[in-house]
C-alpha cells in the first residue's frame, strides 16, 4: 500500500469556496429516532421498488418493505420498527413524486431488528456476496444512487481491472464522506476486501482530494498492512474531481468514451460511504437504511454531520442542527453545485441525501441573466471540454439538434459553467433542458418501434 | 455605327446562347412533378404549422399525392380544405370538426399558490424539473409559456401566470399539447362552450390546500346536468371532465360549480 | 380565493447554487482599471486634450446606449460599464487634436450603429470602438491623421522630419539611412515619447495594464501573445525595421491587449484565440509593409477583419470532448 499523487489532471474545473471547515472536524452524530419516517420507494437510479406493505401494517427494523423491481433497481428496508400509517405519493428531494411508506416509529424502538444472517466474506462465494449486496439495497451513496449489485456484476465479456473508491467529495460544504473515512476507515477496508473478492481481484485506487489530510491519514493507517495492489491517490483540490470519468483518468489515465460506462475501460467506481455500508451488510447483515448527511450552510444554527435513518424529514434534521436561522431563502438537498432545491422542509431523506444546506438571503439571491458575451469562462471551466456557451445559445433558440451536435449529451451537469458565467446565464439548466428533451425524443422513438 | 452593331450582335448572341441553355435545361434537367401536388398545396391553408406531422404544407401535399398520408390531418384547413383535397385526389372525405386547444387550468396567481420563487430559464419543462415546479398544484399550468413559444399562430399568451388560448387564432395543430410538461392542454371541439378548467385528479382536501379553483370531484356538475345517464361529464379520480362527444350546453352549470372551475368559453376571446 | 400559504417561500433554481460572483460589469471594470495607466500617460503627454476627448467619447457612448435601450424598450444596460469601456477605448484610439464634436460622432456611431443596432452587448460582430474608428478614419481622414508633437521633444537622432508624424508614417515613407536600431528610439517608444493616438504612445503603461488583466484572469494570454509574436516574427523575416520597433510603435500593444481581446468579437476557445491573434498580427504587418498600401498603420483594420471571420474560426475550433 502506498500513497501517491495523482499523475493525470484534467483541463477545466473550478475553485469554489469550500466552507468545509464548518463541519469537517465534527464527529458524526446519531440522530435520535424521529417520530415519523417517510421511506421513498425510489431512492436509487432505475425502477422504483415495489411496495410490499400497506396502511396499518406493523414493520420491524430492517424488514423488507420494497422489492427490487427490474434489472436496475434496489430493494428498500424499514429503517425502524413501527406502524405504517400511509403509503402515498410524496415529493422527493429531486422534486419528483414517488410512493413513500410513512412509518410511525414505535414508542419502544428496542424491538428485535430483522437482520440477514451474517456472512463470512472469506468463505462465502462470490455469488453469495453479490446476492447480499443486492438484498441489502446497497446503492451508490455519492448522489446518483446506481444499484451496487448491478455495478459489481459486470457483463461476462468485461473484466474489472481497477476498483476506484471515490473519496473526493469535491462538493463544497459536504463532509460526510470525509468523516466516514476518518471514523470508519476499518469498515471501508473490509468493504474493499469484499468488493475485491466479488470483482475477482482488481487493483484498488482510493481517490481522495488533497484538502482531506485527516481522511488520508486515517485511510493510510487502516490500509497499512493490506496486501495486493492498493494505492491511495491524492487528487488536487479541484471541482469536479468527484466525477467518475475524471477520477478514472486521474487514477489510471484511461478515458471513458462518451456515453460509455466505466466498466468499458475496466473500472468500477464506488463511493466510500457505499463501501462502508456494503461491509455492514455482509458482516453484520444490516441492510442500507441509514446514512450520514451533512447539515450545513449559514441558515442552520449548528452545522453538523448527522447519521440519520433514511426517510427522516428535513425538518427533523434541521431541528437537530439547532433549528433554522431567520431569513432562510434557499434549501438545498445535496451540495451547492449539483444539489436540488426543495420547496419546503417537509421532504424526507433518501439513500443519496449527502447534504442538507440552508442559506439565508446573505448568501443567495435572485439573479437575472444577460446575453452571452462570449467570454469563454464556461469553456475554460467545463471539465468535459464542451462549449457550454454555444450549447446554451442553441437551447435558448430552441435548436435542440444543434445542442446535440455540440455534444450536450456528454454534459455532467456539474455546474462549473453556470458558476463561472459573468452574465449569470443558466448554462447548466440549458444543458439539462437539452438533455431531457433529447432523451424524451429518443424514448418516444423507441416507444414507436 | 460599327460600335452599335457590335453591341447589338454581342447582346443578341448572348441572348441566343442563354435561350439555348434554358431550352436544353428544360428538356433534360426538368423535374417532373405530379401536377396534383401544386393543386393540393394550394388547397392547404399554407399555415406551415406542422400539426399534420409533416414539415410544412408542401411536405404534407407530397405525402398526400404519394398516398402515404390520408386527408383529414390538416386542422387549420378544416373540412373545406379536406373535402377539396379529397376531390383532387378522388377519395372520399370524412367530415371533421374544427378543434381548438383548451388549457385545463384556471389557477391564476391570485387563485393558486406558488410554493417557491422560481429563478431560472423561462420554460415550463425547465421549471417543472426544478423542485417539481414552483406551483403548489403539480398538475396545474406553470405559466412559463412553452406552449406560447411553439404556437405557430401566436394564439397563446400568458396572463397572470396562466396560458390563454385565443380561439379565433388557434388552428388546432396540437403543438402545444405535446410540449406542455403538465399535459394539461387538450384539443376540444370549437363548438363546445362549457369546460372544466382543472387537471388535478387527487382528493379534494389536497386540491383545496393548493388551489382556490381546483376541481374536488364533488360531481355536482354531473347531477345538475341530468345525472350520470345524461353523460355530459366523465370522472378521472376526483376530477370532472367534459365528455366532448356529448358536451353540456347549459350555461347555468358555471354558476353552480362550487369550486368555480367550470367556465363558459373560458380562455377564449369574447365575440367569437 | 387563494388558499393560505403555509411556511416560507424559498428560492427555487436549478443547480448550481453557488457562483463565482464575477459579473459582466466587474469584468468591464477590470479592463477600465487596466487602462488607467495608459490613460494617465495620455493625460501626461497630451494634457487636458486627453481628458476632454475621453470625457466626450464616454459621455456620447453612455447617452447613446441609454437612448437606444429606451427606444428598443429593453432594460437599461449602462450599468454593465461596457459603454464606458467602448468610450474610453475609442478615445485612446483618437489623435489628440481631433475636434471634440468628431469624437462625439464617433461615440454615437460606436454604440448606436456598431453595438445596439445588432442587439446590444453580446451580439455585435465588430469591436464597436474600432469600427467607429474606421468610420471616422474614412469620414474625417484629415483630422484623424494629423499628429502633433507630444510635450516631450523626440530624442532619437535623425527623426526631425518625423516630429509631426508617427514613427509608422516615417517607416512607410521609407526613411533611408535612418538608424532604427538606436537605443534612444526604443526607449522613446517604450516610455511613450512619440506621436500617436492617445493610448498608443507608451508601451510600458499598456503592458502594466495587460499584466493586471492577465493576473485577474480577465483575459487569457493567447491573443496578445499570438498577435505580438506574429508581428515580431513577420518583422524579423521581412528584415526591414527591427522587430521591436514594429511591436512598440503604433497600436500593436493597445490592440493586442485591449482591443483584440474583446470577448464578444474574438473566438471563444484557446485554439481559436491563437489563430485569431496570428491573423491579426499578419494582417497588421501586411498593411504596414505593403508598398502599395496607403495606410501606415493596420492594427484597427486587422482586428476588424479578424472580427469578421471570428464566427468561422469558432466553427472550426470547437473543443474536443473529454474522452473522445
Amino acid at each position: 500500500m502506498k500513497t501517491v499523487k495523482a499523475q493525470f489532471g484534467f483541463r477545466g474545473g473550478i475553485h469554489p469556496q469550500y466552507h468545509k471547515d464548518l463541519t469537517a472536524d465534527l464527529p458524526i452524530e446519531r440522530l435520535p429516532l424521529p417520530r415519523t419516517l417517510a421511506v421513498s420507494m425510489s431512492q436509487h437510479l432505475g425502477a422504483p421498488a415495489k411496495c410490499l406493505v400497506k396502511k396499518g401494517d406493523a414493520v420491524a427494523k430492517g424488514q423488507l418493505i420494497g422489492e427490487r423491481n427490474g434489472f436496475i433497481s434496489a430493494p428498500v428496508h424499514a429503517p425502524a420498527a413501527g406502524t405504517v400509517t400511509a403509503v402515498e405519493p410524496r415529493q422527493g428531494p429531486t422534486g419528483g413524486w414517488a410512493d413513500a411508506v410513512v412509518i410511525e416509529t414505535a414508542e419502544d424502538p428496542s424491538g428485535a431488528p430483522v437482520l440477514m444472517p451474517p456472512l463470512d466474506w472469506k468463505t462465502a462465494s462470490r455469488e453469495e456476496l453479490l446476492a447480499r449486496v443486492n438484498d441489502a439495497g446497497i446503492c451508490g451513496m455519492g448522489g446518483a444512487g446506481f444499484p451496487s449489485a448491478v455495478k459489481l456484476a459486470p457483463p461476462p465479456d468485461k473484466h474489472c481491472e481497477y476498483l476506484i473508491l471515490n473519496g473526493a467529495e469535491c462538493e463544497p460544504y459536504l463532509t460526510g464522506d470525509c468523516r466516514t473515512m476518518i471514523e470508519r476507515a476499518d469498515r471501508i477496508r473490509l468493504g474493499v476486501e469484499i468488493m475485491r473478492k466479488i470483482l475477482a481481484g482488481p487493483a484498488v485506487r482510493i481517490a481522495v482530494e488533497a484538502n482531506k489530510l485527516a481522511s488520508i491519514a486515517a485511510l493510510e493507517k487502516a490500509f497499512a498492512d493490506i496486501e495486493g495492489n492498493v494505492e491511495i491517490v491524492v487528487l488536487p483540490t479541484l471541482y469536479p474531481q468527484g466525477s467518475e470519468k475524471h477520477q478514472i483518468y486521474a487514477c489510471t489515465k484511461r478515458l471513458v468514451p462518451p456515453g460509455a460506462l466505466p466498466i468499458s475501460v475496466g473500472c468500477v467506481v464506488e463511493n466510500v460511504g457505499t463501501v462502508a455500508a456494503l461491509a455492514d451488510a455482509v458482516e453484520n447483515g444490516v441492510p442500507l437504511t441509514e446514512r450520514v448527511t451533512t447539515v450545513s450552510g449559514d441558515g442552520v444554527a449548528r452545522p453538523c454531520n448527522v447519521l440519520a435513518p433514511v426517510g427522516t424529514s428535513y425538518a427533523d434534521l434541521v431541528a437537530f442542527a439547532g433549528g433554522e436561522k431567520d431569513g432562510v431563502r434557499k434549501v438545498i438537498s445535496g451540495g451547492p453545485m449539483m444539489g436540488f432545491n426543495v420547496p419546503s422542509l417537509q421532504i424526507a431523506t433518501t439513500k443519496t441525501t449527502s447534504g442538507l444546506l440552508l442559506f439565508t438571503a446573505a448568501s443567495v439571491f435572485q439573479y437575472s441573466s444577460s446575453p452571452c458575451i462570449n467570454c469563454g469562462s464556461c469553456v475554460r471551466a467545463c471539465p468535459m471540454q464542451l462549449n457550454p456557451a454555444y450549447i446554451s445559445r442553441a437551447v435558448e433558440a430552441n435548436d435542440i439538434a444543434m445542442a446535440e451536435g455540440f455534444g450536450v449529451m456528454n454534459c455532467l451537469e456539474c455546474g462549473a459553467c453556470s458558476f463561472s458565467c459573468p452574465a449569470y446565464r443558466d448554462v447548466t439548466q440549458f444543458c439539462r433542458r437539452a438533455k431531457a428533451s433529447i432523451r424524451a425524443k429518443a424514448a418516444a422513438k423507441a416507444a414507436k418501434k | 455605327m460599327t460600335a452599335i452593331l457590335t453591341a447589338t450582335l454581342v447582346i443578341a448572341a448572348v441572348g441566343a446562347l442563354a435561350a439555348l441553355a434554358l431550352a436544353v435545361a428544360d428538356r433534360y434537367l426538368a423535374v417532373r412533378e405530379d401536377p396534383r401536388i401544386g393543386l393540393v398545396t394550394a388547397a392547404l391553408p399554407g399555415a406551415n404549422c406542422g400539426g399534420c406531422g409533416f414539415a410544412g404544407c408542401g411536405d404534407y401535399a407530397r405525402a398526400l399525392v404519394a398516398g402515404t398520408a390520408a386527408p383529414g390531418a390538416c386542422a387549420p384547413g378544416g373540412d373545406a380544405a379536406n373535402s377539396e383535397i379529397a376531390k383532387i385526389l378522388g377519395v372520399a372525405a370524412e367530415a371533421t370538426e374544427r378543434r381548438v386547444a383548451l388549457v385545463k387550468c384556471c389557477g391564476t396567481r391570485s387563485e393558486a399558490i406558488r410554493v417557491g420563487d422560481y429563478n431560472g430559464i423561462c420554460d415550463c419543462a425547465a421549471a417543472a424539473a426544478t423542485a417539481g415546479g414552483d406551483k403548489g398544484c403539480r398538475y396545474g399550468c406553470l405559466g412559463y409559456g412553452a406552449c406560447a413559444n411553439v404556437c405557430p399562430k401566436h394564439a397563446i399568451r400568458i396572463e397572470d401566470g396562466l396560458a390563454i388560448v385565443d380561439k379565433r387564432l388557434c388552428v388546432g395543430c396540437g403543438k402545444c399539447v405535446s410540449v406542455c410538461p403538465r399535459r394539461l392542454i387538450e384539443l376540444v371541439p370549437a363548438s363546445a362552450t362549457i369546460h372544466v378548467l382543472c387537471n388535478n385528479p387527487v382528493r379534494g382536501p389536497e386540491v383545496t390546500k393548493v388551489c382556490g379553483v381546483g376541481c374536488i370531484g364533488c360531481r355536482l356538475c354531473e347531477k345538475n346536468s341530468g345525472g350520470k345517464e345524461a353523460g355530459h361529464f366523465t370522472f378521472n379520480g376526483f376530477l370532472a371532465h367534459v365528455n366532448y362527444e356529448n358536451p353540456p350546453a347549459d350555461a347555468t352549470l358555471v354558476a353552480k360549480c362550487p369550486r368555480k372551475c367550470i367556465k363558459e368559453d373560458p380562455h377564449f376571446e369574447a365575440g367569437v | 380565493m387563494l388558499p393560505k400559504q403555509t411556511g416560507e417561500r424559498y428560492l427555487l433554481s436549478s443547480s448550481p447554487h453557488a457562483h463565482a460572483r464575477r459579473t459582466v460589469s466587474s469584468l468591464m471594470l477590470d479592463v477600465l482599471v487596466a487602462l488607467l495607466p495608459a490613460f494617465c500617460c495620455a493625460v501626461y503627454f497630451f494634457g487636458r486634450r486627453a481628458l476632454f476627448l475621453a470625457g466626450t467619447c464616454i459621455a456620447a457612448c453612455l447617452v447613446t446606449e441609454a437612448l437606444c435601450r429606451l427606444a428598443m424598450k429593453r432594460e437599461n444596460t449602462i450599468g454593465d460599464l461596457s459603454a464606458v469601456l467602448t468610450g474610453l477605448l475609442l478615445a485612446l484610439n483618437l489623435p489628440p487634436d481631433l475636434p471634440l464634436w468628431m469624437a462625439a460622432v464617433g461615440g454615437v456611431f460606436a454604440i448606436g450603429i456598431c453595438k445596439q443596432a445588432f442587439g446590444g452587448l453580446g451580439y455585435n460582430p465588430f469591436n464597436p470602438a474600432l469600427a467607429a474608428r474606421a468610420f471616422m478614419l474614412i469620414s474625417f481622414t484629415g483630422p484623424m491623421t494629423t499628429w502633433t508633437a507630444s510635450a516631450w521633444q523626440i530624442s532619437a537622432g535623425g527623426m526631425d522630419a518625423a516630429t509631426t508624424a508617427t514613427p509608422l508614417a516615417f517607416i512607410k515613407k521609407g526613411a533611408e539611412g535612418f538608424d532604427w536600431s538606436q537605443a534612444a528610439l526604443l526607449k522613446d517608444l517604450f516610455f511613450g515619447n512619440v506621436n500617436g493616438c492617445l493610448g498608443e504612445t507608451s508601451a510600458l503603461a499598456l503592458l502594466i495594464g495587460a499584466c493586471y488583466l492577465l493576473c485577474r484572469r480577465t483575459i487569457t494570454w493567447h491573443i496578445p501573445f499570438a498577435f505580438i509574436g506574429t508581428v515580431f516574427l513577420f518583422a524579423m523575416v521581412e528584415g526591414g525595421v527591427p522587430p521591436l520597433v514594429h511591436v512598440l510603435s503604433g497600436g500593436v500593444v493597445l490592440g493586442a491587449c485591449f482591443m483584440a481581446t474583446d470577448y464578444v468579437t474574438s473566438p471563444i476557445t484557446a485554439k481559436g484565440k491563437l489563430i485569431f491573434g496570428c491573423g491579426c498580427g499578419l494582417v497588421t504587418m501586411l498593411i504596414r509593409t505593403a508598398p502599395t498600401g496607403a495606410y501606415p498603420e493596420g492594427v484597427s483594420f486587422s482586428i476588424l477583419i479578424m472580427n469578421a471571420i471570428t464566427p468561422l474560426i469558432n466553427r472550426y475550433t470547437q473543443p474536443k470532448v473529454f474522452g473522445k
